[in-house]
């Protein structure tokens, strides 16, 4: 098989084996799993096949509200895993990018011209500290980066918690005051074209994210001697790049991505800052994501907009009896086959090796 | 502080710590024998709601049926991390994202059958789970008694049991020198006519075990129930202990300990005058600040298991 097919084809069939297994999960415990599938054309378009009900612009909305937070989650997994880091850490660099993003739009006023791109700036900048510290700790000390981002993620959840509840104050324990109308990603006209659905302005800031991921990645200089880090550390040092500093950069340029995720649902599906119970998955969602999306910005897409539908049919195969949770089993198996490819890829060579070397002692 | 407050706090803080004991021995069963495990927190949550489902159950049969619940913990516990095995030791799997998939799936899992056994996102609720107990006559030792052995939760005995018996089996045993090289240097064990592969099977079942067993305990005792937030990162606290107990079952002994007491003194903070002031959450964010502080002081110092996260192949040298 060439590098490139299998570099698609693999998460394809890790895709496959996932619903596959969801399917049976589905069969095993007395349901129909072509309910499942009903669910997810209706959360794509709207269109339900048991009533006729027909194409409905909310539903899109809903499904790609969804998928915004979790492709930008997705780049920030990826960004880390091109230099070779394992960051978990994007549950933890959304929600400061989230309270960054809170604070500036409950203490600044200003246009919205300058409040808006204030309120992304700040999450960008309180996702890349959260993500530097691992960053730094990993470069100065050797630290493992997957301890640390674990860590950090509970960190910031309780200083999350922390600051909402107790400095922007808030009436029910929960929320915060509404935000102003000059901070938001959120838009009446998006709404309206959409029958009523939460789509806002976030798709834009999740579109450039996509280019500037791939720009880095591709097209510079700086993005090359990042990849070169992650395929050899000791090779890249000793071509003279900057191992120690190319790691603070990948983390802090990763925990941006995520932090502008925060951005993106506390300001557009939301205008209020949350206080949580327990963190919301857009991280580990943010993992499927990249793993499915083989960490290229095309395949990042592709794989948000297709864990996105299953997180907007949720509701909906709840109400037709089969348990929401049926998503998480389906995404943990597809991590599951991403991450067993390699010994998969081994078995198949062992396999087609035994075969040749059959083939041989016949013909000899 | 008074004291009598300190001997109140026990009770509660060794109930927060018995879980994060046993699941960080688990912890430490699979990275000596050189597997990542940070699947405790998933693993954790399957113990608990097979321990809380069996309990409840079987509640109206038998009175045993907490200890019935927790042994099913256990077993599915083994299971989960049959997975972890299976992924890891025969796919080389990166151990990270499999350790990530499993927390992912538990989450999933445990909730889909509780939809499917209890039509609602939760088990129903036992009327009894591990009761407290008090043991004749060491309680008559004073302090000690008084704070250990009255009014406690048995599961901390299973606790220190547990720890003494992990420092035995993996520093006092031919056997558990075998696993440790296996975490060390997988090459030079196999070298020596270790089977590296079984090795870490047994490892990351043990940590299987263990971490079921913890969530049954955690469920069974500081909980009436098992919803999706029983365990609330409790797994990841093991971890914690772990890295911060240096992978000695006694440094995990100290460690959640330490915790435990962290958190139960987050419940009392209010009636002690000069942790008043201090919010809850200061409390509960403190063992994972704490965890990335002890990471930065054992920098440099070989502390945990070298090849721990490595793939193991047979060729490399």
């Amino acid at each position: 098989m060439k590098k490139r097919t299998e570099k698609v084809l693999l998460p394809l069939i890790a895709v496959f084996l996932g619903f596959l297994l969801g399917s049976i999960v589905i069969l095993l415990t007395g349901r129909s799993p072509l309910t499942m599938f009903a669910a997810m054309l209706k959360a794509v378009s709207g269109i339900d096949l048991s009533t006729g009900q027909s194409f409905n612009p909310r539903y899109i909305g809903e499904f790609v509200i969804q998928s915004m937070p979790i492709i930008l989650t997705g780049l920030a997994f990826a960004f880390a895993s091109r230099t070779g880091l394992f960051s978990i850490g994007a549950e933890g660099q959304l929600m400061v990018g989230s309270l960054a993003a809170t604070a500036i739009a409950l203490m600044v006023h200003a246009p919205k011209a300058i409040h808006l791109p204030l309120v992304l700036l700040a999450s960008l900048a309180a996702g890349a500290i959260w993500g530097g510290i691992p960053g730094l700790l990993k470069a100065r000390f050797n630290v493992h980066e997957v301890v640390v981002t674990i860590m950090l993620n509970y960190v910031a959840l309780h200083l999350n918690n922390f600051t909402i509840l107790n400095i922007f104050g808030s009436q029910d324990r929960v929320k915060t005051a509404f935000f102003p109308e000059s901070a938001l990603l959120k838009d009446s006209f998006l709404e309206g074209i959409t029958n009523g659905s939460r789509l806002n302005w976030g798709f834009i800031p999740v579109i450039l994210a996509l280019l500037v991921f791939s720009f880095i990645i591709n097209k510079t200089t700086f993005g090359f001697s990042l990849r070169a880090v992650g395929y050899n550390k000791e090779a890249a040092k000793y071509a003279g790049m900057k191992v120690n500093r190319n790691i603070v950069l990948s983390m802090m340029i990763a925990g941006a991505f995520a932090g502008l995720a925060g951005a993106v649902i506390t300001t557009g599906t939301f205008n209020f800052g949350r206080a949580l119970p327990a963190a919301e998955g857009y991280g580990f969602d943010g993992i499927a994501v990249a793993l499915v999306g083989a960490n290229e910005a095309g395949g990042i897409l592709f794989a948000g907009l297709l864990f996105g539908m299953l997180k907007a049919a949720q509701p909906l195969m709840q109400s037709q009896g089969i348990p929401k949770e049926i998503v998480g089993i389906i995404q943990a198996s597809i991590v599951l086959f991403v991450a067993m490819q390699y010994g998969i890829q081994l078995i198949l060579e062992k396999i087609s090796k035994k075969k040749a070397e059959a083939l041989e002692g016949e013909q000899q | 502080m008074r004291a009598t407050l300190i001997l109140e706090m026990f009770p509660i803080a060794l109930m927060f710590a018995s879980p994060i004991i046993i699941a960080a021995l688990g912890g430490l069963f699979s990275e000596r024998s050189g597997i990542v495990n940070i699947a405790l927190e998933g693993i954790m949550m399957v113990g608990a709601f097979t321990a809380a489902a069996v309990t409840v159950l079987l509640e109206p049969l038998t009175p045993l049926a907490p200890w019935i619940g927790l042994l099913a913990g256990v077993a599915a516990g083994i299971l989960i991390s049959l997975l972890h095995a299976i992924a890891s030791i025969n796919m080389n799997a990166n151990q990270v994202i499999s350790g990530t998939a499993i927390n992912i799936l538990a989450g999933g899992l445990t909730v889909y059958l509780c939809q499917i056994i209890f039509h609602q996102q939760r088990t129903r609720s036992f009327s009894n789970g591990i009761q407290k107990m008090t043991v004749p006559l060491l309680s008559q030792i004073p302090i000690i008694g008084k704070a250990i052995f009255i009014e406690n939760y048995p599961t901390i005995y299973i606790a220190f049991f547990l720890v003494l018996l992990t420092w035995f089996v993996v520093y006092k045993t031919p056997f558990g020198l075998r696993m440790r090289s296996c975490g060390e240097h997988p090459q030079a064990a196999a070298s020596m006519g270790i089977n590296v592969q079984r090795m870490r099977y047994f490892g990351v079942l043990a940590s299987g075990a263990l971490g079921g067993l913890a969530g049954g305990v955690m469920v069974l005792t500081a909980d009436i129930q098992y919803t999706q937030s029983s365990i609330h990162g409790t797994g990841f606290i093991a971890l914690a202990s772990l890295v911060f107990g240096k992978w000695n079952p006694f440094g995990v002994l100290g460690a959640g300990l330490f915790f435990g007491f962290s958190t139960a003194l987050s419940l009392y903070a209010k009636d002690i005058t000069f942790l008043s002031k201090l919010p809850g959450e200061f409390f509960y964010g403190l063992p994972y600040v704490l965890t990335i502080v002890a990471l930065i002081l054992f920098a440099g110092k070989s502390v945990g298991p070298k090849a721990s996260g490595e793939i193991y192949e047979s060729g490399k040298r």
